[in-house]
């Protein structure tokens, strides 16, 4: 090149350097993340889980891009954020849900959960966890309506109650076994059947950075010691046997992995992600042992979503910068 | 020695040491250079020649007698052109001194190698030297030698951690003029009256460690000693380097000497074993010119006041035209807004970015990941920091402890909102000191 000189070169603040992984590549990780228990779900309840999961996506998408049109804002679809909650609502309804009951749950979820409180960043509460809890409590029929996994050889039934319905239905002895809970072979919301399959995916987030461990090993640990304590001063014999089946069934181990591992609706601070798990392991508990309701996680991850800022705050306030704490 | 158990927290920016393999090169004397006034923290120093007069090598054509400062000197020999302003990187303006060269590159006849008894003559020496700190910070190393506490410090810690992306300039130091910097940790060692040596090298550059710790070993060097760093970034900040070694935290506003340490960057400490050996004061310095937009990224051994243009001519000229023109690495360096700016004394890299790369991808929504503080080294809330500065907060973040951020750039590197958090760190301070808090 010829010999010039360059005089209006950009300027800026350091760094000039950025790390890759930007919000959209995070998202699509999580995606990543959900994938083995997509498949499992499909497995276990048929094509309908594929086409319900596409259309809670494409729903959320057209909702928040339709939204930021309408607002006249920045187009904020391709962070995939909106895919992410369109893919959690899908996972936490039964595979038989009308369609268009859940695009009222994406509709509650992005619009009036998440844009109207600024968006991406902003929202208070779970956007996926309150669209369920919404649709738990409207169409309550529908969402308690549990179709069978393809494997199970029943003839006569195609819905049934899910573990934690049996169990509080008083139905012990036609419990799951463990291994089939664990595998995800059993009755429950889309997503949320196949254990192993969200321990893959959890396992992988925690692998490539995207989560830190302390929240879902939090969570899952309360959990079972909870059910251990519980059952064991109650003397069953089979108090171990039952700790893991709570950590198998329902919605433990998506919400531990997936829900209660929001950046946005938990706290910032690592300790304070500790005791978000330790809540929502024991509110979970609480609900499923003494409550209406046979499963809690959606509640007890809402109500922590509630707490996070004051989590934060408190912890926040007590931040010791480079070994020196300061007295106030 | 390996590095201890525990660390303070940091980030992987990637390494990009591409230069790491090249030998440095000198580079032939330029047909013009410009010598700034400015080359250290303190007071500019006073032109001590005019237009029209003759210079040789290692002449000193610049002084003050404010006490933080330091001399500078000819790197070549030639003609003054003239004495001339120019606006600084940083803002303010910037006397030159622009030389032509003669290219004979006579020696200066005041050369000589300095002989010196104690303490006193060896501070006199070295700021006769010119030497400021080489790192990037400049600060007179003659006053850093000379600590109010003398008596109290015991340690030297040489930081040649290298963390920055890019630069292998310290790296190709430790392998070509290994015994210089032994020289140097030596007499610093001696004069100060400090007992144990530490030089602190990040665990990619296993060739310089075994290469140091074979000669230190050959040479009966036993109070002198290899640490390994963690190859993260920033390992080699001053207060970060000061942790992994001492076990001590190092808090803002608190000096080495107070924590029995002596800190210098190990070009400036090879640079006290050369002058040692030569008496040439410092006029010329090793740096790496690297990035995507210059065609052949080497090290080089430029005298200083060489324009940024030639050394990038040196180094095959511009790949693609340049966007951003970094004095110094990507995590910590200063961009600057011509290439027709001279070489300083702390020049450690000249990196050449274009438009592509020198182009940070535009600032989305904080999604609360808590990546910015996780990558801390002190631990700082950048997200907290970020609110209270919006809000000019000053009492919330000084409480937030905004004034212990050495801005690093560690929380905006690890951004996926791509916030510049650490900048706002930077501006959050302005606030803190403008309200007067103490």
């Amino acid at each position: 090149m010829d010999k010039k000189a360059y005089n209006n070169l950009s300027v800026s603040s350091a760094p000039h350097l950025v790390t890759g992984l930007d919000t959209s590549k995070t998202m699509a990780w999580v995606l990543a993340a959900l994938a083995p228990s997509l498949l499992v779900s499909i497995y276990v309840f048929g094509f309908r889980v594929l086409i319900l999961t596409i259309v809670c996506i494409a729903a959320s998408v057209g909702f928040e891009w339709l939204y930021n049109k309408i607002t006249n804002k920045t187009q904020t679809v391709t962070d995939l954020s909106a895919a992410l909650t369109g893919v959690l609502i899908a996972f936490n309804v039964p595979s038989s849900l009308p369609y268009w009951m859940a695009v009222v749950g994406c509709f509650v979820a992005i619009v009036i959960v998440k844009q109207l409180y600024g968006g991406l960043g902003r929202n208070v509460a779970n956007p996926a966890i309150v669209a369920r809890i919404v649709l738990f409590v409207s169409f309550a029929t529908q969402m308690t309506t549990w179709p069978l996994p393809r494997m199970m050889n029943v003839t006569d039934a195609v819905t049934g109650p899910t573990p934690l319905g049996l169990l509080k239905g008083g139905s012990v002895e036609d419990l799951p076994s463990n291994m089939e809970m664990f595998l995800g072979f059993i009755g429950g919301s889309m997503g949320e059947v196949s254990a192993i399959a969200l321990l893959i995916g959890g396992l992988l987030l925690i692998f490539k950075k995207i989560i830190l461990p302390h929240t879902p090993v939090a969570f899952i640990g309360t959990v079972f010691v909870f059910a251990l304590a519980y059952y064991g001063i109650k003397g069953d014999a089979n108090a171990l046997q039952m700790a893991i089946f709570h950590v198998l069934a329902g919605g433990v181990m998506l919400g531990a992995f997936f829900m209660a591992t929001d950046y946005v609706t938990t706290p910032i601070m690592p300790m304070g992600k500790i005791i978000f798990g330790i809540g929502c392991g024991i509110l979970t508990m609480v609900i499923r042992l003494w409550g209406a309701y046979p499963e809690g996680v959606s509640f007890s991850i809402l109500l922590m979503n509630i707490l996070s800022p004051q989590l934060d705050a408190f912890l926040i306030k007590r931040n010791v910068v480079g070994g020196v704490k300061r007295e106030k | 020695m390996s590095s201890s158990a525990k660390h303070l927290q940091s980030i992987d920016a990637g390494h990009y040491k591409n230069t790491a393999g090249s030998a440095t090169e000198i580079m032939p004397i330029p047909d013009l250079v410009k010598i700034s006034m400015s080359q250290h923290i303190g007071a500019p120093c006073k032109p001590l020649v005019s237009k029209g007069d003759t210079v040789k090598v290692g002449q000193l054509i610049g002084d003050t007698d404010a006490f933080v400062s330091a001399p500078i000197h000819s790197s070549v020999s030639g003609t003054v052109k003239a004495i001339e302003t120019q606006r600084s990187a940083v803002g303010g303006e910037d006397t030159l001194v622009v030389i032509e060269p003669d290219k004979k590159q006579e020696l200066c006849e005041d050369i000589k190698v300095p002989e010196v008894e104690n303490l006193e003559g060896f501070v006199k020496a070295i700021r006769a030297s010119g030497l400021v700190g080489l790192g990037g910070a400049s600060f007179p190393t003659h006053i850093k030698f000379n600590p109010r506490n003398i008596d109290d410090v015991h340690t030297l810690i040489v930081n040649a951690a290298e963390c920055e992306p890019f630069i292998t300039s310290d790296h190709r130091l430790m392998l070509e003029d290994t015994q210089d910097l032994i020289d140097g940790m030596v007499l610093v060692m001696k004069y100060i009256g400090l007992d144990e040596g530490y030089i602190g090298i990040e665990e990619n550059k296993p060739d310089a460690i075994a290469l140091l710790d074979k000669m230190l070993a050959e040479q009966g060097h036993d109070n002198i000693h290899t640490f390994t760093l963690q190859a993260r970034y920033p390992k080699g900040a001053e207060r970060v380097l000061v942790y992994e070694i001492t076990g001590k935290h190092m808090a803002a506003g608190v000096l080495p000497a107070d924590l029995g340490v002596i800190l210098s960057n190990v070009t400036s400490i090879a640079f006290v074993g050369k002058y040692f050996r030569t008496g040439i004061p410092l006029t010329s310095k090793r740096m790496t010119v690297d990035g995507d937009a210059v065609n052949q990224p080497k090290n080089i051994i430029a005298p200083i006041g060489t324009m940024i243009s030639d050394v990038v001519e040196f180094c095959g000229g511009y790949k693609t035209p340049p966007k951003k023109i970094l004095m110094g690495g990507p995590m910590m360096g200063r961009a600057i807004f011509s290439d027709q700016m001279p070489i300083v004394k702390n020049n450690n890299a000249i990196l050449v970015f274009s438009k592509e790369k020198a182009t940070i991808p535009e600032e989305t929504a904080c999604i609360n990941c808590g990546r910015c503080h996780a990558a801390c080294p002190f631990n700082l809330i950048p997200t907290a920091l970020a609110d209270a500065y919006e809000e000019r907060d000053a009492e919330k973040l000084d409480e937030l402890q905004v004034m212990q951020c050495m801005e690093c750039g560690s929380c905006s590197y690890v951004c996926p909102a791509r916030r510049p958090l650490g900048f706002l760190n930077k501006l959050g301070k302005g606030v803190v000191k403008e309200a007067g808090i103490k």
